[in-house]
């Protein structure tokens, strides 16, 4: 129910509402409604209910385990939130002269010297709004590069098939031809397909390492150095990063240009629960492109770079400067781990996702990469599960809700038939990963005896099976508010 | 469950069958193991009628609730005709796909180009070894 249709004409909260005193006569008339918004109209006790309510409907990590695979849906730790609701952070205004922002400024520059150390960049832009809009960015000062040098019969970005989605829409965004390569079955880039693609006409190579297989691209030197000696740039897609963070550096691996997803590896909120943080960081050559603004230090003093500092820049990717509070939380974030503390994240992220691998393969699943270890995420198959018991993925992810574990990714990467793709991040005790081991022993049970309990699952949530092919072949996706009598 | 792969239709490794005829027109679909893979389809793309492609190039999309996939040109000409009705019935590519779930026509520019696709057994193979 919508709290719209909770509403009735007249209701309101008086505590709630603006001043009536308020001298409002300096507004201009062209600016004001000619019509009331249409706000609902209930009291306050109705909107605590109303929003309480959906909150315990809410299956999130902090109630639940949640191994959402090339998610990396990590714990937020309350720390960081707290450092970012400091009242100097929370009062500075974005059009504050700098000498006013001086903190603020002080703590983003530090964050891009942090990120440029664990990633081995030579510089970093923390402007954009999102992975994606990082993707877009990276890309954007690929081509800019090229242009620039007048090497403009670039028109080609090679993908592998592993590869998150949103990099071939990344690289048609930009104008280029997405070229597919495959991977070979134990997960790494087919080195002979992409030494066949590979010539003038290419402009750079997008990757993910460790992939969307979940295991580590043991040919990277090798595949950069391909790409580089045809003239084209390496790009990496950070939304893996958790599983090597301060342990290997895509810088140093060869790659040009690389997005980090601050609300992945840098545990600010995502998925739903806070917008994200894409970051950029580029070798020495990609530097003049970077998007604006970006945060120097002249002497003791610290200042926006923009257009005039940087003119060959892609621009600026919003109106200020990337998400304030995001950037905050993942400086806190960084801080509260430190060095030490920083290598330690793709250690247990590496160590969680191995014992959960090898326990589910003792269970009786099966690996899809058996002779892999396994990075920070591990893909299951479920195709013998399908053939024996007439089970899908989706039955065994809907029926996990049923035991309290929120379902892993399914269905992707696209290679793996019947693919259940399993993160548990490091922060995750024993207990924790014991108690999903146990749910998904106690539902291979349930396959050979009853599995109609599986393919109606879940049974205990607030809403059961979606029906998504009709959700996807008939969207609905506005609230049309109910036709009234007319009033008079 | 056996996927149905009918013997007087050629495929191409993409997993489009394609249906010749006499005045050098092909009719193109997916195979039906492809769209058991997909599963219910829910959104089809097609290519514009008139429009150039070259062999693999790609001349559609097809989505379901799982993935969006890729539809290539088995072979090189001109598109002539479009299905339509996919528009509206996406989920005619699950429930027949070598007849009302076809996609798209082509006008061969070399005929020749046939000779690059599999035979039914082929393909059969190819699938099994997936």
């Amino acid at each position: 129910m919508l709290i719209f249709e909770r509403s009735q004409p007249g209701r309101s909260s008086k505590a709630q509402a603006p001043n009536a005193g308020l001298d409002d006569s300096l507004l201009p008339d062209k600016f004001r409604r000619q019509q009331p918004a249409e706000l609902p109209s209930v009291s306050e006790l109705q909107v605590v209910r109303h929003y309480t309510n959906l909150s315990r409907n809410n299956f999130c990590i902090d109630t639940q385990f949640y191994p959402l695979g090339s998610c990396t849906m990590k714990y937020n730790p309350r720390g960081a939130h707290k450092a970012a609701f400091t009242p100097g952070f929370l009062q500075r205004h974005p059009l504050a002269p700098i000498e006013y922002s001086q903190g603020y400024l002080s703590c983003l520059y530090d964050l891009q010297e942090i990120l440029k150390g664990v990633t081995g960049m030579e510089a970093v832009s923390l402007a954009p709004m999102a992975g994606a809009q990082g993707e877009l960015a990276g890309i954007a000062m690929i081509k800019a590069y090229h242009d620039d040098r007048q090497d403009t019969a670039r028109t080609e970005i090679i993908v592998p098939s592993a590869a998150h989605g949103t990099n071939p829409a990344t690289a048609t965004m930009c104008g280029y031809k997405v070229r597919e390569i495959p991977v070979n079955r134990e997960g790494d880039v087919d080195l002979d397909a992409l030494k066949q693609v590979v010539g003038p006409q290419t402009a750079g190579l997008m990757m993910t390492n460790p992939s969307t297989c979940g295991v580590f691209e043991r040919k990277i030197s090798e595949i950069a150095e391909v790409v580089h000696t045809a003239g084209g740039l390496l790009y990496y897609d950070g939304a893996n990063l958790n599983a090597i963070l301060g342990k290997v550096r895509p810088g140093d691996m060869g790659f040009d240009v690389i997005h980090m997803n601050l609300h992945k590896t840098f545990a600010t909120p995502h998925g739903g629960g806070g917008p994200g943080s894409g970051p950029v960081g580029v070798a020495d050559r990609l530097k003049p492109y970077m998007p604006i603004p970006v945060v120097a230090k002249e002497d003791v003093v610290f200042c926006w770079l923009d257009q005039e500092d940087l003119p060959k820049t892609i621009g600026p990717m919003s109106a200020f400067m990337g998400n304030a509070g995001i950037l905050l939380r993942a400086y806190a974030y960084a801080l509260m781990l430190g060095r030490e503390g920083m290598i330690r994240v793709g250690e247990f992220a590496t160590l969680n996702a191995n014992y959960l691998a090898i326990r589910l393969q003792q269970a009786g699943y099966t690996l899809a990469y058996p002779t892999r270890r396994a990075s920070h995420e591990f893909i299951l198959t479920l195709a013998p599960e399908e053939k024996a018991y007439g089970v899908t993925a989706m039955d065994v992810a809907k029926r996990l809700l049923d035991y309290g574990v929120h379902a892993p990714t399914t269905y992707f990467p696209l290679l793996i038939p019947e693919c259940f793709l399993i993160e548990p991040t490091e922060t995750e005790s024993v207990e924790e990963l014991d108690a999903f081991v146990d749910a998904m022993i106690k539902i291979r049970g349930e396959m050979e005896s009853s599995p109609e309990l599986l393919k109606s699952a879940p049974h205990t949530t607030p809403v059961r099976r979606l029906d998504d092919v009709k959700a996807a072949r008939e969207l609905d996706l506005r609230y049309a508010k109910p036709v009234q009598a007319t009033q008079t | 469950m056996m996927s149905n792969t009918p013997e007087e239709l050629k495929y191409a490794t993409s997993h489009e069958w394609v249906k010749a005829d006499e005045e050098g027109n092909v009719t193109v679909g997916i195979t039906d193991h492809a769209q058991d893979l997909l599963g219910d389809i829910v959104f089809v793309e097609l290519p514009e009628v008139g429009s150039l492609v070259a062999a693999t190039d790609e001349a559609g999309v097809v989505e379901s609730v799982k993935a969006a996939s890729d539809v290539y040109a088995p072979v090189a000409g001109e598109i002539i005709e479009v299905n339509e009705k996919l528009n509206d019935s996406p989920e005619l590519v699950n429930s027949d796909p070598y007849g009302d779930g076809w996609f798209f026509k082509i006008k061969m520019s070399d005929s020749a180009d046939l000779d690059n696709l599999l035979a039914a057994d082929e393909y059969s193979e190819q699938c099994e070894s997936e």
